[in-house]
C-alpha cells in the first residue's frame, strides 16, 4: 500500500511540476499577477510530494519490503540500518529519486530564500527548475520506477553491493548531488534572465551565492568521492581519471569558472554573455554527468541497447536541455553584449586567464572522456585513454593558472597602473622560491616536481594572504568583506592542494610484497610486522582480519587491522584497506590474497606524505565557497546599489562608471 | 590604431596564441596515451605491432593461475592464461591481483607483449560478480562468430 501511495506522490509531483513549469511562465510572459504567485506555492507543494514518495521508499527500504523489486535487488534483512536507508540511493532507480528530492529541496529554497526579488524573476526561474523536474520525474515514471512491485515478492533481497556498504555511500551522493542540482539554480537564473532580456549586475548578485553554494557541495561531495576511493578500493590512489569521477570534474570546473566570470559581471558588467553561458554549460555538463553515470553508458556503451527506452529519453532529454538553452541563448545573447571596457592589466584580464585556462582544462577532461565512447560508436576500435594524457596536461595548464591567480587577486578592477605589485609580490616570490628550493632537502631524495609544486603552493598561500591585506584597508587585519575572506580561503586551499598533490606523487612509496607470518617490511623508515591473520565476523559478512604492528626506531607507533571480507549474499570478496592517517604522512596496508594457507599473504604496504593536504585544501575551497556566500552584499535588497564599503576598497577603486543605471544607491550604508 | 585598440589586439593575439598551443598540446597528448584493446586473437594472429602497449581481455582459463612459489620474499610474480575461446596468451603479472580476479571470469590486463608473453603492469576486473568488461564480451562473440562461420 505504502508504495503506490509513494508512487501516486510521484505522478501528482509531475503533475505539479508540469503546472510549475508552464503557468507562471506564461503568467510573466503575459502579465498575469495570479498566475506568477503559483509559482511558489507549487514548488513547495511538489517538494512535499516528492519528499512522501521519497519517505515511501525509504519506509519500503526500513521494513525489508521485497516485493519492491528495487528493495529486494539493493537491500537485505541482515543489512544495517543505515545501510538500508542509504541503500535508497544504491541504485538507479533510487538515485534519480534523491536527484528529484534535492531538486525540489533547491527550488523550495527558492522560494524561500528569494523574497526580495521580483515576482516575476521567481516565477521565470521556478518554472525553469520545474521543467528540469518533469524530465526527471517523467523519466523515472516511464522507464525507471523506483516502486516497481516483484511477484511473488523473494523471501530475501539480494544485498547491496559490498563495495557500497560504507559511510561513504551514505554522504557522498547527496553532497554530489546537492553540488549538480544546485547547478540548475544558476542555470535556472541564467534561463530566466535571457527570457526576460534583463541581464544586469543584480541578476549577476542574484545568482552567486546560490553558485556558491552548490560549488561548495560539488567540491565536498568530489572530495568524499575521492576518500571513499582511497580506502574503499584497496589500491591508495585517490583519483584514477576514471569516467565516472570525470563526469562530477567537469561541472566542477566549468563550475569554478562561472564563479569566477560572475565576479566580473556582477562588479563590472563585464563578460555577461560569457557567464550565461558557463551557466548553461556548467549545468549541462552537470546532466551529461548524471547520465553518463546512469544510464550505464561508460560501462558499456551497448548498455542502450539493453534498454533502448532509456538511452533514447536520455538522449532526448539532453538534447531538448542543451539543444534548448543553447538556441534561446544564440537568439537573446547578442543583445546583452557587455560595453564594459577594461584595460590589459586589470583584474577583468586576470579573470579572463582563469576562465580560459578553466575551459580549456574542462575540454581537455570532456575529451579524454568522450572521445573513446564516440570512437567506439563509430565503429572505431575499442581504445582507452591513460591517465599521463590528464597528469600532464594538468600540470602544464594548471601551473600558469596557480601563477597568474597569485597576481590576479591582488590587481584592481578595470585599470591597474601595476606600481604597487613589486612591492607586494617581492617577499612571496623570495619565500616561495626559497622554501620550494629548500624543504624537499628535508625529504629522503630531492625532487625537482615537489619543488616546483611546493614553490607553487607557498606563492598561492601567501599571495592570497597579502589579498586579505589589501582587502582589508592599509594595514593587516581580517576586517575584509566576506567575500574577500571567502576569496582567500578558497586559494590558500588551491595551494595547500598543490602542495598535497605534488608530494604525494613525488614521494609516496607503494610496495606489494609478500609476508609471512612474523615477517617485517620497512617502508619510509617505518617497520611493518605481520602479526598473523585471525577470523573476525561482522553483522553480514564474514572477515579475516590481519594485524600489523608498526614501530619506528624501535618505538611502537601503532596497530593496524586490514580486513578481507567475503559477503554473505553476494560472495564478493573485498578488501578493507587499513589506514593509520596524519598530517604529514598516511600508512596504508591492505591484505592482497593468501598464499600459502594463512600463513603467507600477498601485502600491500603504502606511505603516502602529505596525502591528507590534498582533501584538506579541497575541504578550504568549499569553505571559502560558503563563507563568500554569505557576504552581506547578499542580503540586502538587490535593488541597491554598491555598498559604501566596497566603493572605498582597493579592489574597487572610485565610484566606477556603472554598466548600468541603477534605480537608487541609498540605503546601501551598513 | 589607437592604444586602446592594440592593447586589445594584443590581448586577443595572446588569448588565441594560448587556446591554441593548449589544444594542440592535449591532442598531441592524446595521441601519445591512447591504449588500443586486441583479443587473444588478434595477438596471436601478428595483427599487433610489438612492443606497443594495449589493453587485451578475455577469460582467466581454468586451472591456469600459477604462482611462483620459490620466488624471493618480495615476489608477488604470477602467471596465467588469458582466453576468447578460440586464442590463448599467456599473461605474467607481479603483484596483487585485484579482489574479483578469478579463473573462469573475465579480465582485461594493461602491458605489452615480450617473448610471446603478455607482460601486465595492470590487472583489472571490475567489482561486481555478473558484470563482463565490455571488451571481453565483445570479444567473446567475435571469436565465437568465427568459429560458427568456419
Amino acid at each position: 500500500m505504502i508504495p503506490e501511495l509513494g508512487q501516486f506522490a510521484l505522478i501528482v509531483a509531475l503533475a505539479t511540476a508540469i503546472l510549475q513549469a508552464t503557468l507562471p511562465l506564461y503568467g510573466a510572459f503575459a502579465n498575469i499577477p495570479a498566475w506568477v504567485a503559483l509559482a511558489k506555492p507549487a514548488a513547495r507543494a511538489q517538494l512535499l510530494l516528492v519528499a512522501v514518495a521519497f519517505a515511501c521508499l525509504t519506509h519500503a527500504f526500513v521494513v525489508d519490503d521485497f516485493s519492491v523489486e528495487y528493495v529486494a535487488h539493493h537491500s537485505n534483512s541482515h543489512l544495517p540500518l543505515l545501510f538500508r536507508i542509504a541503500g535508497v540511493w544504491g541504485g538507479h532507480e533510487g538515485s534519480l529519486l534523491l536527484w528529484s528530492l534535492i531538486l525540489a529541496l533547491w527550488s523550495g529554497a527558492v522560494s524561500r530564500y528569494a523574497r526580495r526579488l521580483p515576482d516575476v524573476v521567481v516565477a521565470r526561474v521556478l518554472a525553469v527548475m520545474a521543467m528540469i523536474s518533469v524530465g526527471f520525474l517523467l523519466f523515472m515514471l516511464l522507464t525507471s520506477n523506483p516502486f516497481e512491485r516483484l511477484l511473488p515478492p523473494p523471501p530475501e533481497g539480494r544485498d547491496l553491493n559490498p563495495l557500497l556498504q560504507d559511510i561513504g555511500l551514505v554522504i557522498h551522493p547527496p553532497m554530489l548531488y546537492a553540488g549538480y542540482v544546485g547547478f540548475s539554480v544558476a542555470f535556472a537564473f541564467a534561463v530566466a534572465a535571457l527570457l526576460g532580456g534583463r541581464l544586469d549586475a543584480a541578476w549577476a548578485r542574484w545568482s552567486r551565492p546560490w553558485t556558491n553554494i552548490a560549488w561548495m557541495f560539488l567540491t565536498i561531495g568530489i572530495v568524499l568521492g575521492s576518500w571513499w576511493a582511497y580506502y574503499e578500493l584497496g589500491w591508495g590512489g585517490w583519483w584514477f581519471w576514471d569516467p565516472v569521477e570525470n563526469a562530477s570534474f567537469m561541472p566542477w570546473l566549468a563550475g569554478t569558472a562561472l564563479i569566477h566570470s560572475l565576479a566580473a559581471t556582477e562588479k563590472r558588467g563585464a563578460f555577461k554573455a560569457w557567464t550565461v553561458l558557463l551557466a548553461v554549460l556548467a549545468f549541462s555538463l552537470s546532466l551529461l554527468g548524471t547520465f553518463l553515470v546512469r544510464s550505464g553508458v561508460l560501462t558499456s556503451v551497448h548498455a542502450f541497447a539493453t534498454d533502448p527506452a532509456r538511452g533514447l529519453f536520455i538522449l532526448i532529454f539532453l538534447g531538448i536541455v542543451i539543444g534548448g538553452s543553447l538556441a534561446l541563448y544564440a537568439w537573446r545573447a547578442p543583445s546583452v553584449i557587455s560595453r564594459a571596457r577594461f584595460h590589459p592589466l586589470s583584474r577583468e584580464t586576470a579573470l579572463l586567464i582563469n576562465n580560459v585556462l578553466l575551459a580549456i582544462l574542462c575540454f581537455v577532461v570532456l575529451i579524454g572522456t568522450l572521445y573513446p565512447l564516440i570512437l567506439d560508436v563509430l565503429g572505431g576500435g575499442k581504445i582507452s585513454v591513460g591517465a599521463p594524457y590528464f597528469n600532464i596536461l594538468f600540470a602544464a595548464i594548471g601551473a600558469p593558472l596557480a601563477l597568474a591567480l597569485g597576481v590576479g587577486a591582488l590587481l584592481r578592477w578595470k585599470r591597474d597602473t601595476g606600481a604597487h605589485l613589486p612591492g607586494k609580490l617581492a617577499l612571496p616570490v623570495l619565500f616561495s622560491v626559497v622554501a620550494g628550493l629548500l624543504l624537499p632537502l628535508l625529504m629522503p631524495h630531492y625532487s625537482w616536481n615537489a619543488a616546483f609544486g611546493l614553490a607553487l603552493g607557498c606563492w598561492v598561500v601567501l599571495t592570497a594572504l597579502t589579498a586579505l591585506a589589501q582587502g582589508s584597508g592599509r594595514r593587516f587585519s581580517l576586517r575584509a568583506p566576506r567575500s574577500t575572506q571567502g576569496m582567500v580561503l578558497a586559494h590558500i586551499g588551491v595551494g595547500v592542494f598543490i602542495i598535497g598533490v605534488t608530494y604525494t606523487n613525488a614521494y609516496s612509496i607503494e610496495s606489494d610484497v609478500r609476508m609471512a607470518v612474523g615477517e617485517t617490511h620497512t617502508v619510509a623508515g617505518y617497520r611493518f610486522t605481520f602479526n598473523g591473520v585471525e577470523n573476525h565476523p561482522g553483522a553480514n559478512y564474514e572477515a579475516l582480519r590481519g594485524e600489523f604492528a608498526i614501530t619506528r626506531s624501535g618505538r611502537q607507533l601503532t596497530k593496524l587491522y586490514p580486513e578481507k571480507r567475503t559477503y554473505l549474499v553476494q560472495k564478493n570478496p573485498m578488501t578493507e584497506a587499513a589506514i593509520d592517517a596524519g598530517f604529514t604522512r598516511d600508512l596504508y596496508v591492505a591484505l592482497g590474497e593468501p598464499l600459502q594457507g594463512d600463513a603467507v599473504w600477498s601485502v600491500r604496504i603504502h606511505y603516502k606524505p602529505f596525502v591528507r593536504w590534498i582533501w584538506l585544501g579541497a575541504l578550504l575551497m568549499a569553505l571559502g565557497g560558503l563563507v563568500a556566500a554569505t557576504d552581506r552584499r547578499y542580503q540586502r535588497n538587490p535593488a541597491a546599489g554598491v555598498s559604501r564599503r566596497d566603493a572605498s576598497s582597493p579592489n574597487s577603486p572610485a565610484p566606477a562608471p556603472k554598466p548600468k543605471p541603477k534605480p537608487s544607491t541609498a540605503a546601501a550604508t551598513p | 590604431m589607437n592604444a586602446r585598440r592594440r592593447q586589445r589586439l594584443i590581448l586577443v593575439v595572446l588569448l588565441l596564441v594560448g587556446v591554441g598551443g593548449a589544444m594542440t598540446l592535449a591532442l598531441s597528448a592524446l595521441r601519445q596515451n591512447i591504449n588500443l584493446f586486441h583479443t587473444p586473437t588478434e595477438v596471436r594472429a601478428g595483427s599487433v605491432p610489438d612492443g606497443g602497449v594495449f589493453r587485451i581481455g578475455g577469460m582467466v582459463v581454468d586451472g591456469s593461475v600459477r604462482r611462483d612459489s620459490d620466488g624471493g620474499a618480495a615476489d608477488l610474480s604470477v602467471t596465467f592464461d588469458l582466453t576468447d575461446t578460440e586464442s590463448t596468451v599467456q599473461v605474467a603479472y607481479d603483484g596483487i591481483l585485484p579482489d574479483l580476479f578469478r579463473e573462469g571470469q573475465g579480465v582485461v590486463a594493461l602491458g605489452q607483449m615480450r617473448g610471446g608473453v603478455f607482460v601486465a603492469r595492470q590487472v583489472l576486473a571490475k567489482h561486481d560478480e555478473t558484470y563482463m568488461p565490455p571488451e571481453v564480451s565483445a570479444a567473446l562473440e567475435a571469436a565465437g562468430a568465427a568459429a560458427n562461420s568456419k
